[in-house]
């Protein structure tokens, strides 16, 4: 993607020169953090940019859909970074819900949550912890910080609004052609 | 235009709430002469305020007041805050009610007679027939602009309803069309023909949807006999000396209270909060609350045997497209114990948006199996099953001993258990409505949890004594001749059909009575 939206919680920067960055799929520097091969980044206020590259991918463990970039499951978590500037209670909830899982993620012989390297083991993982605070604070929150993204529902085939293009009386409310 | 009447005129009517039942009620009040003065807790939306939008609009038109929940539906676990998806602004459920506009069946008004005794349901006979009631839904209908009624055509059928025909026809049903609803097939009474929106949950932008917000309202208000406070929430009912109620006592847009002096008050605030208000009005006289010497107020809550089915093809449906409720199937509506349960249900096509897709098909699932339903949206076909439920005494609206509203009122904690018998319609009903996408190739069926609450009933219940309900067959309280009941929560048992036709029907049954006991010097 070379045109990133402008949705709320985000920053838009030129960020990164192509070829000071490292292959890997995050670039944590300080303050932000930003993908390595596309125009987007997330200002954070509280949260460490390790912390919210996982959260990402725990974003998209829970909800994976594979045409569904990267930013918009940073979108969808950015949220609790805001949360966390606010109150201390939060933060520690997500680190120590980060932290925690980063340890059973050791446990069973991987050197962090993100550096386990497929969903499966990942999933794994998130079942242990799936009705606890931690977890279901992201779950509940993604559901719609996730699927309210206007940008997201064309990979859906959701049309969104109707009425500003006369509903779909001309436009295909019947067009079915396969029964 | 609108009549303003003042707080001390006690020669008006008090109709709380302006959905279809209290909005339908105020408009043949007011037509009738009668002065009128409704209060209705929201504000006003009109088409052109309504928003194609799932969330933000659900943000301007649900009732979001504190309420609890308890029980073993799975409401209680998935939507602990949120009983109910009803609306709080003018025009009540009706900006947001899908148009389906079915009557009762004859046997449906005396299910006691029919179904005998069953363990668990409290059971009771209408004090009402469908032949009473007939000429009232002749008059709804046409008020509502129903299809298949009045010689005016069916809807067309949209690919959702395309889809759920050809398995219809697949399976053997025989009774599959594009329903009776209340939403204009072509002009009529000044209102436009349906243009295919696809967002009747979220207020109809044409206006194509018969709706209390914009056709009832203004033409009550149109009489000078109707005037209609908006943000005006209704707290307690008071009495006089004598038992008969005299007015009530309100919140307004600041959070004042006021107090609107009332010959008569009829209560058509939802089945949640119509009683949580008779019991929010306990006084010396009436400890218990208003009207409930039958101990009935609050009890027998039911929400309708619902939950929903979609399927996934292997091409695209694009169900969004269209009315919500395009088509239903009725072949399963009928009363035949072999099936393993009493009472019927009904097939409807039904379609949510990206938004409410990820929120209601499975609340709490997360991974690749409810990411990959997801993924399947565009080719999604879906229906809803709703059928008649048990009223079950101890289902019901009660006041709960900590949590307060905003006005610091206790709040209505909203308690139901699944019947045994209502677990088995569902359990058939996903099976059939499985069994018709199946039959035109579905790769994929996914029965759905019931969302939230949209059809609250029985929360104050119509009986022939008044040692059995709350209401008399009129809608008057046994107990306070001149204190009504307007809305849902007044029907006896449920039925297995959307109720606002019914509940419509019986509010211009109840404002002929209220204007002829009026006349006869009675209330």
């Amino acid at each position: 993607m070379t045109t990133p939206a402008n949705p709320r919680g985000m920053t838009r920067r030129e960020l990164l020169k192509r070829g000071t960055v490292l292959s890997t799929a995050f670039v944590a520097g300080t303050g932000f953090l930003a993908h390595a091969t596309d125009a987007w980044a997330v200002e954070l206020k509280a949260l460490s940019p390790a912390t919210m590259a996982t959260l990402i991918q725990m974003a998209r463990d829970i909800y994976p859909h594979d045409r569904v970039a990267d930013r918009f499951y940073a979108i969808a978590v950015k949220g609790h970074d805001d949360t966390a500037a606010e109150d201390a209670t939060h933060k520690a909830l997500i680190e120590d819900g980060i932290a925690d899982l980063d340890a059973r993620a050791q446990a069973a012989g991987a050197p962090s949550y993100l550096g386990t390297g497929w969903e499966i083991d990942r999933v794994a993982l998130l079942r242990q912890i799936e009705s606890g605070g931690f977890f279901q604070a992201i779950r509940g929150g993604l559901v719609v910080g996730l699927y309210n993204q206007k940008e997201i529902w064309p990979i859906f085939g959701y049309e969104g609004e109707s009425f500003s293009k006369g509903g779909y009386i001309d436009r295909g409310f019947d067009d079915i052609a396969w029964l | 235009m609108a009549a303003p009447y003042d707080l001390s005129d006690a020669t008006v009517v008090v109709v709380i709430g302006t959905g279809a039942g209290g909005g339908t009620l105020a408009n043949e009040l007011a037509q009738k002469g009668i002065d009128v003065v409704a209060l209705e807790a929201g504000g006003r939306y009109l088409p052109e305020d309504y928003l194609n939008d799932e969330w933000p609009s659900f943000g301007q038109l649900a009732w979001l007041d504190a309420r609890t929940t308890s029980g073993n539906w799975r409401v209680a676990t998935d939507f602990s805050g949120l009983p109910a998806w009803i609306v709080k602004a003018v025009g009540g459920s009706t900006v947001h009610w899908a148009g389906a506009s079915l009557r009762l069946q004859e046997h449906e008004f005396r299910v006691l007679s029919e179904y005998g005794a069953i363990e668990g349901a409290n059971l009771m006979d209408w004090p009402l027939t469908l032949a009473e009631m007939e000429p009232w839904y002749d008059k709804a209908e046409d008020k509502m602009g129903t299809t298949r009624t009045n010689g005016i055509p069916g809807l067309p059928g949209n690919n959702n309803f395309k889809v759920m025909k050809a398995g219809a026809d697949a399976l053997g049903y025989k009774n599959c069309h594009t329903g009776r609803m209340s939403i204009n097939s072509q002009p009529r009474h000044g209102r436009p023909a349906c243009g295919q929106l696809g967002f009747c949950f979220q207020g109809c932008k044409f206006g194509a949807k018969w709706s209390t917000a914009y056709v009832d309202i203004p033409a009550g208000e149109a009489t000078g006999k109707l005037e209609v406070r908006e943000h005006a929430h209704v707290l307690t009912i008071e009495h006089d000396a004598s038992g008969k109620v005299s007015g009530v006592v309100y919140a307004d847009k600041d959070g004042n209270h006021q107090r609107q002096a009332a010959r008569a008050v009829c209560v058509a605030g939802n089945s949640i909060e119509s009683p949580r208000l008779l019991l929010n009005s306990a006084s010396s006289m009436f400890p218990d609350g208003l009207a409930n010497s039958s101990g009935q107020v609050g009890r027998n809550y039911m929400r309708h045997m619902t939950g929903s089915v979609y399927a996934i093809f292997d091409k695209p449906v694009r169900m969004w497209r269209g009315t919500t409720m395009a088509g239903i199937i009725t072949d399963e509506a009928g009363n035949d114990p072999n099936r393993g349960f009493v009472g019927g249900y009904e097939m409807e096509t039904l379609s949510i948006g990206v938004p409410f897709m990820a929120a209601f098909l499975d609340p709490g699932g997360w991974g690749r199996e409810f990411s990959s339903a997801m993924d399947g949206y565009e080719n999604m076909a879906g229906m809803w099953l709703v059928g008649e439920d048990m009223p079950q005494e101890g289902n019901g609206i009660t006041l709960h001993p900590e949590v307060k509203d905003q006005y610091g009122l206790p709040a209505p904690n909203v308690h139901f258990d699944d019947h045994p018998n209502d677990t088995a319609m569902r359990n058939h009903a996903y099976t059939q409505g499985s069994a018709v996408y199946d039959a035109v190739g579905a790769v994929r069926t996914l029965p759905t949890p019931p969302y939230p609450s949209t059809h609250n009933l029985g929360t104050n219940r119509m009986s022939a004594k008044a040692a059995d309900g709350v209401v008399d067959k009129h809608g008057q309280a046994h107990d306070i001749a001149n204190l009504f009941i307007s809305d849902g929560s007044q029907f006896t048992t449920g039925g297995a059909e959307n109720p606002t036709l019914t509940i419509v029907a019986l509010a211009i049954r109840q404002a002929d009575h209220i204007a002829r006991q009026m006349a006869a010097g009675a209330i």
